[in-house]
């Protein structure tokens, strides 16, 4: 490992103070003054088909511009996934359609001069309806004789299980060995079935678009997204504009957790502005943001491990249940990561199995989000580990430690499975999950608290839980970056690549800085801008630091040795003679300074333009690891409970930077964490949903988070630049499963829905109670 | 109906509907730093100060601002500078979207002279979710900053 002069270190974000002095930045703050205020009629029917629909009255209302309804638009079924090309998710949507599949859904849009009469044309809308039996338990939508999907004009881009008429969204199957016959041979099995919950994103800026026509007449689109250059694409095939009349503006965005991976507003500001001319924009209600947007897939999770008496795991099998909701975004590749970011982690088995449906249902549809079916994953899996440890006896570090993966070593899951399609095969080459595991047990004096310490009717516990990600999608997603230099020896770092919060342009300017041999102040960012910044497939899937990160650093290095190539020339020596301390360049006789050979280049002498193009497509996705800690004080009266302290230790290869890093686990902790314990989309009977604000929708605030620790192994991934992996979503998956054997630890009951409340924990107790007596 | 409203220690003459709230109003006349959240004054990310102490704009009705001292982040550029040393050196901040709020409360935290315990830290910051960071080092960006500004 070389020494690194900017990488590896901390340092705040390049954006962070302009953020905090409340600069104009995000998507709302760049609107026009004029635009045209965009409101949406939403359904108020879980399934219904628009009989009739007059906008007449809501036209005619002073100051409304346009309004638009199904009969507006084309019929394109698309995706709104906000993925590569062609797209594993079902084209099944449309801008507006005749039938709305849940509570929120779209049926017509107004644009107005202001809010006030968006929304009083609403009122003025009148909608004829058929409703319809919706659809809402999701252990029965598969082959319901009620059809969420009617139509026939939706379809899939390659077989993804898609069958409407079942209300499948997608399908798969997957087996290694003989699951059946591994287990039927296993001394022990544990069997057990877990529930997990519709989570809200609840990133802090509601989505935002607006939209204006430039004077060249290009449509131009700033948008709260994650995926500006999958925008661009969906916008064109769907509204049938072309590709170079659009140009769609990524400004900074407050927060997205796999939210705004998705396109939203974006069609309907899009519609407007090209029908009016007129700027437009669109930005959501909060409750709209809860109500039709995105949540986490619901999932129920049939686990079974068979394991030999002396601890030695022979088979995993899984078939899983998931919601997906009215549209199928994101379906299979969710529910694929439950199995391939999870199953691996208990590499040495004989035999594996993972299959499933995922169905639709009449709810809000269900999309990506931080962990994208992997915390689901891991909370039934590192449940039925230890679960698996009590069965034998046997601790349950003793049990991972003897079964996890290790560094060197492979799964064949890797191979079987990727993100909608076959997956790529790959040795661990950096693995310290034994690492993190001991650390976490020193960190967390574990040998004096575990199991449990009782204090009265107080209970100190602790559970853990170890977890994987991945770093990309290989040989689907790329990234790609452009560095400029410029007079007076600056550079500009150009990319496709998309900061929601997390940093990346921040990181990404680190990266060219220390191939630069520069400081970052040198490189000046320009990220997301579909006209001026080369192609990035966008923020999600742990991708950025590791596939954009590679396209900087190989277009960094490109352009340093276009400087060394010029610097010879003018140094009148050979290349290999000419030495450079990040500020000179010097031969034996004579030297030239990085700002005096810029000048020189664009000026006076020879002069030319120095830019590197260079992009990155991932042969692998190396995962980062996790041990997750997670230390309880329960009161066995109430079932109440405070989580004392999480403590995270990491292997995310190098850390870029080491503050932003903290940054991802930690913020990645606390969201399990609160899926953990409280967050829970709650709809009502007719589909209508209940937690609609912020007072109905808890997230944890500064209150229940008391402590947390966090700290990174010494890693070195030689695929990552300058060692790095990805670092984005490891950090939520361990806290549902860490905490529930917590529980246990503390009283014996095994909570296996989630999320774990006091009343879950007394309702399992008295059942234990029940049972012994 | 025609308000003026002192804005960071500059009087705005301006037309408001009797039923419009302050994030609005603070909207239309250029002060972006002040962004709407939530719409149940449940998220903290459209604090402002009015007379010194911390209020979710977009519940306070905008004429009911006339007459008092309204701070926005705008007006307090060091403060808001110098506290994003700190939460940068402690991995505290992301999006940014809730900073500009947090800014203010702390400011007004500051303002009154403490004490500066974790406790009182910790209220301060209960009136701002953030989605980002985790708290834990919102929390110790703010310690830090106040045990080295303090007057």
């Amino acid at each position: 490992m070389n020494k690194t002069k900017t990488v590896n270190t901390v340092r705040p974000s390049i954006d962070g103070k302009g953020l905090m002095m409340g600069r104009s930045a995000y998507t709302d703050d760049l609107a026009a003054a004029d635009s045209l205020i965009i409101k949406v009629l939403r359904s108020p029917h879980a399934f219904a088909e628009i009989k009739t629909i007059d906008t007449t009255a809501a036209e005619n209302l002073p100051g409304v511009v346009c309004v638009l309804t199904h009969r507006d638009f084309k019929r394109n079924a698309h995706t709104r996934a906000g993925q590569g090309y062609p797209e594993p998710s079902p084209h099944d949507k449309f801008v507006l359609d005749r039938y709305v599949r849940y509570v929120g859904d779209e049926v017509a849009a107004v644009a107005a001069i202001d809010v006030e009469t968006a929304e009083a044309a609403l009122d003025l809308i009148a909608v004829d309806y058929e409703v319809f039996e919706p659809v809402l338990d999701f252990e029965k939508a598969k082959d319901n004789p009620v059809r969420v999907h009617p139509e026939d004009d939706i379809y899939e881009m390659f077989p993804i299980g898609f069958d409407p008429k079942r209300n499948l969204a997608a399908g798969y199957h997957m087996e290694v060995g003989d699951i059946e016959k591994t287990l039927s041979e296993s001394d022990v099995v544990i069997r057990q079935s877990y529930y997990t919950q519709a989570q809200a994103h609840v990133m802090m800026e509601p989505h935002a678009v607006n939209a204006r026509l430039d004077y060249n007449d290009r449509l131009v689109i700033y948008s709260s997204t994650q995926t500006p250059f999958h925008v661009r694409r969906i916008l064109s095939q769907t509204l049938e504009v072309p590709l170079r009349r659009i140009r769609v503006i990524k400004p900074r965005v407050g927060g997205g957790f796999g939210g705004k991976q998705a396109i939203h507003g974006e069609l309907l500001a899009a519609a407007v502005t090209l029908k009016t001319g007129r700027p437009s924009k669109l930005v959501y209600t909060r409750k709209e943001v809860f109500g039709a947007t995105y949540t986490r897939h619901p999932m129920r999770l049939d686990l079974a491990i068979g394991a030999t008496k002396d601890g030695k795991i022979t088979g995993i099998d899984c078939y899983g249940l998931s919601d997906t909701g009215a549209y199928g975004e994101h379906a299979l590749t969710v529910f694929m990561v439950t199995g391939s970011k999870v199953l691996p982690l208990y590499n040495k088995v004989d035999s594996v199995r993972f299959h499933g449906d995922v169905v639709y249902t009449n709810r809000t549809s269900s999309g990506a989000y931080r962990g994208y079916g992997a915390i689901q994953g891991n909370f039934a899996l590192e449940s039925t580990i230890d679960m698996l440890a009590a069965k034998l006896d046997m601790d349950p570090i003793a049990l991972r430690k003897k079964n996890m993966i290790m560094e060197g070593q492979t799964s064949p899951i890797f191979e079987i499975m990727g993100e909608g399609t076959e997956g790529t095969a790959m040795n661990m080459e950096s693995c310290k999950l034994d690492y993190c595991v001991d650390r976490g047990l020193t960190l967390t004096d574990w040998k004096k608290t575990y199991p449990r310490q009782e204090n009265g009717h107080k209970v100190r516990s602790l559970g853990m839980a170890i977890a994987m990600q991945g770093s990309g999608i290989p040989y689907i997603d790329m990234g790609a970056a452009t560095i400029k230099l410029n007079d007076d020896g600056f550079y500009n770092l150009l990319i496709g690549a998309t900061d929601i919060g997390q940093g990346s342009d921040t990181i990404l300017a680190q990266i060219a800085a220390e191939a630069l041999m520069c400081d970052v102040e040198d490189v000046a960012v320009y990220s997301s801008d579909s006209d001026l910044t080369p192609f990035d497939a966008g923020a999600y899937a742990s991708s950025t630091t590791y596939v954009s990160g590679n396209a900087v650093l190989k277009a960094a290095n490109e352009l340093k040795a276009m400087l060394m190539k010029e610097a010879a020339r003018v140094l009148h020596t050979k290349i290999e003679n000419v030495r450079y301390d990040g500020t000179t360049f010097s031969s034996e006789e004579t030297s030239i300074s990085l700002k005096d050979l810029s000048n020189q280049l664009y000026y006076n002498d020879e002069q030319k333009q120095l830019t590197a193009t260079s992009s990155y497509v991932g042969h692998k996705s190396p995962p980062p690891f996790m041990a997750g800690f997670c230390e309880i004080e329960i009161d066995k009266e109430t079932g109440e409970f405070d989580v004392l302290n999480y403590t995270s230790v990491v292997d995310c290869g190098v850390t870029i930077n080491k503050a932003l890093a903290k940054g991802q686990i930690e913020g990645g902790v606390v969201q399990g964490l609160g899926m953990a314990t409280f967050e829970d989309v709650h709809v009502a009977k007719n589909g209508k949903l209940i937690t609609t604000d912020m007072l109905n929708y808890k997230i944890p605030s500064v209150k229940e988070i008391h402590r947390l620790t966090t700290e990174f192994a010494e890693s070195y991934e030689t695929s990552g630049p300058y060692g790095a992996k990805s670092v984005g979503e490891i950090g939520i998956d361990t806290p549902p499963a860490a905490l529930a054997n917590a529980v246990y630890n503390a009283l014996g009951v095994r909570i296996t829905r989630l999320p774990i409340t006091p009343e879950k924990i007394l309702k399992a107790l008295k059942e234990k109670e029940n049972e012994h007596a | 109906m025609k308000i003026t409203l002192n804005i960071n220690n500059r009087d705005y003459e301006t037309e408001v509907k009797p039923g419009e709230y302050l994030t609005d109003t603070l909207r239309r006349l250029h002060q972006v730093s002040v962004r709407r959240g939530c719409d149940t004054s449940s998220c903290g990310v459209c604090t402002v100060l009015i007379e010194g102490k911390p209020v979710p704009s977009c519940a306070f009705l905008s004429y009911r601002a006339e007459g008092k001292r309204i701070t926005t982040v705008e007006g307090i550029p060091d403060e808001a500078s110098e506290l994003s040393r700190y939460f940068g050196g402690e991995g505290a901040d992301q999006c940014g979207f809730c900073n500009p709020g947090i800014a203010l409360s702390v400011y007004a935290l500051k303002q009154a002279q403490g004490p500066y315990t974790e406790a009182n830290i910790r209220h301060v910051l209960t009136g701002h979710l953030c989605r980002c960071s985790g708290y834990h080092a919102q929390v110790e960006a703010v310690k830090r900053y106040l045990e080295a500004n303090h007057e």
